[in-house]
């Protein structure tokens, strides 16, 4: 038979897919199934969040970062108010430090949820998604009863958090805490050792540990790959050094090893909130300089001087002097970071977010090469990617 | 811990002869300044290097600063898991010179550079493939640049006689608001409408040369 040379095929995925986790456009040179070059477009959802910043006042700018990652909204506000905080020097106090080591790991459970939800039905599983959105609303509750809003909460603001948990709160998620494993260990018999789920998993998408470095991986990409690297304990912000958790860690890097890390790392973030509940301590939930924080509004309608800082902060905002600085935190995602440029006004010069997807999502084509049409949908659930904060 | 930076900054220095501009600490985060010729070999010792094994580089960025001669300032922030440090090289660039790429160094660096590209128009020899990567399709200008306008030059919307999405230039219903916040008596050097007063002030500032001029 005549040699005959075939074309590959071109094929686009998404921008609307419900695989895509948003809106993804990829084009995939095909060879048959296998799926020869992957090249995702981003950008359809890019807002210039970065640029909008550059032209609000540090409070101001807070809430763009509720937008970014809307599956673990307050996780974003992190780095962002510790970068302002380090640059003005102010210290939190203690209460504030635990509330906001408390959502932060809420906020992890939202995302993994969510995250473990969807990829199991990218794969085809159905009821995981059913199960995990019943919890993410319990959980949005605790949200919306400390800042009032589900979502885009705006609840830490730099020297604190806006306002104390109500009565009554902390209770409630205690009691959640001892729901939730058992969910945990329900969808863990559902998927762990199901024979479909593993086929679609195991061995899929595996990067090694050296290439997880050089792409520049983190949080649950770089622990499946096999390294004991976790922000909370290497580099340990807020109280984090005070609690005691553990740090799951993969061996082979593939999208089972990933499910794996997550389904691990939900039922440590319920171990440190409940040494959290156990040990919030008194006291204010932010710092008493009121040139940063607003005062109290029964000390506003009574004080020249709080009337006075209470106006100057909500116009102008606070002064914040000039430095830079690279603030990373552990998000759910991986190394959330701020690089914050300040000139000395009320406006930050630049403000570059370094969101951990982006990295991720740029190893696509090196993770997907070589696999099967079908393993691309199963390698983008694994990366955990939200389209808001890869395109910000 | 700022000791070990700062010995770090030292060693970098004495490793790299030429390379080292300058190497400081502030905030408890070593910067070192760099030059475009020498960045891609410093970039592969600071990865290689035993003492510093600094194997991700996390993020690339820039910063426009267009009262300077070279306007942009690239910014490269890179981790270090064995030793648990980072560090963050810095070099100055301007629109019309490409800065060296890294991507053979850093896998991470090809999309980090492309958006780098996009965003400011610093463009990067050697670089695979720079293309646009968060705009528009078809998408003119570069939007963090400090000249760019917050609001942009064009506005799309879908024109159902045309049956298509089409690009009109941007309308504004209500005028751009930009607060002027600085207040006269903390940061603000120059008074608006005290310019006689400067220009009398010159001449002496010129005669005092060195001593702080700014009235």
């Amino acid at each position: 038979m005549a040699e005959r040379l075939i074309k590959s095929l071109t094929l686009n995925f998404g921008p609307q897919h419900p695989a895509a986790h948003g809106v993804l456009r990829m084009v995939l040179e095909m060879d048959g199934e296998v799926i020869e070059r992957a090249d995702p477009h981003i950008g359809m959802l890019h807002r210039g969040t970065e640029k909008l910043i550059e032209y609000k006042t540090y409070l101001q700018a807070l809430p763009y970062f509720d937008r970014l990652d809307y599956t673990a909204p307050l996780n974003q506000e992190h780095p962002f108010v510790l970068a302002v905080e380090k640059l003005l020097g102010i210290e939190v106090p203690p209460r504030a430090q635990y509330i906001r080591v408390l959502y932060s790991e809420i906020g992890r459970i939202l995302n993994h949820l969510l995250n473990i939800a969807t990829y199991a039905l990218d794969i085809g599983a159905m009821t995981p998604l059913l199960w995990a959105f019943e919890e993410r609303e319990k959980l949005m509750e605790f949200y919306e009863r400390v800042s009032g809003a589900r979502m885009h909460t705006a609840y830490f603001r730099a020297g604190g958090v806006h306002q104390d948990l109500p009565a009554g709160l902390l209770e409630d998620i205690a009691r959640f805490c001892e729901t939730l494993p058992q969910l945990i260990d329900d969808v863990e018999t559902l998927l762990t050792d199901n024979r479909i789920f593993r086929q679609r998993s195991v061995d899929i998408g595996a990067v090694s540990l050296e290439d997880a470095l050089d792409w520049g991986f983190s949080g649950p990409m770089l622990r499946a790959s096999g390294a004991p690297w976790d922000l909370r304990k290497a580099q340990p912000y807020e109280c984090y050094e005070d609690l005691e958790f553990d740090i799951p860690v993969g061996k082979k890097g593939d999208c089972f090893d990933r499910y794996l890390v997550r389904i691990e790392e939900m039922r440590q973030s319920i171990r440190i909130m409940r040494q959290c509940i156990e040990r919030m301590p008194d006291g204010p939930v932010m710092t008493q300089d009121h040139k940063v924080t607003p005062p109290r509004r029964a000390e506003m309608k009574r004080s020249m001087e709080a009337l006075i800082h209470h106006f100057k902060l909500y116009t102008e905002g606070f002064h914040v002097p000039a430095g830079e600085t690279y603030t990373a935190v552990e998000t759910p995602k991986g190394e959330f970071a701020v690089y914050l440029v300040a000139d000395g006004t009320n406006k930050p010069y630049r403000c570059k977010i370094r969101p951990p997807a982006f990295a991720h999502l740029s190893a696509m084509d090196f993770m997907c090469r070589g696999h099967m049409l079908a393993d691309s949908v199963a390698i983008l659930g694994s990366l955990d990617i939200v389209f808001g904060e890869v395109d910000r | 811990m700022d000791q070990a930076l700062i010995d770090l900054g030292d060693y970098i220095d004495a490793a790299n002869p030429g390379a080292v501009l300058g190497a400081e600490v502030g905030y408890g985060e070593l910067v070192v300044t760099t030059t475009a010729r020498a960045l891609v070999k410093l970039l592969t010792f600071l990865r290689d290097d035993q003492n510093c094994q600094f194997k991700q580089l996390m993020d690339v960025t820039a910063v426009d600063r267009p009262d300077r001669e070279a306007r942009f300032e690239i910014v490269y922030n890179m981790l270090s898991l064995k030793h648990n440090q980072r560090v963050r090289i810095k070099l100055a660039a301007d629109a019309s010179t490409p800065v060296p790429s890294v991507t053979a160094v850093f896998s991470s660096a090809n999309w980090f550079e492309r958006e780098v590209w996009d965003l400011f128009g610093v463009s990067f020899s050697d670089h695979p493939d720079l293309r646009r990567i968060m705009t528009d399709y078809g998408f003119e200008g570069h939007p963090l640049r400090k000249d760019f306008p917050l609001t942009g030059y064009v506005e799309v919307r879908y024109d159902p006689d045309q049956k298509r999405v089409v690009y009109e230039p941007v309308k504004l219903p209500q005028e751009f608001r930009d607060f002027d916040f600085m207040s006269p008596w903390e940061g603000m050097l120059h008074l608006p409408g005290d310019e006689k007063a400067e220009a009398d002030a010159e001449p002496d500032a010129k005669s005092a040369a060195g001593e702080e001029g700014d009235g």
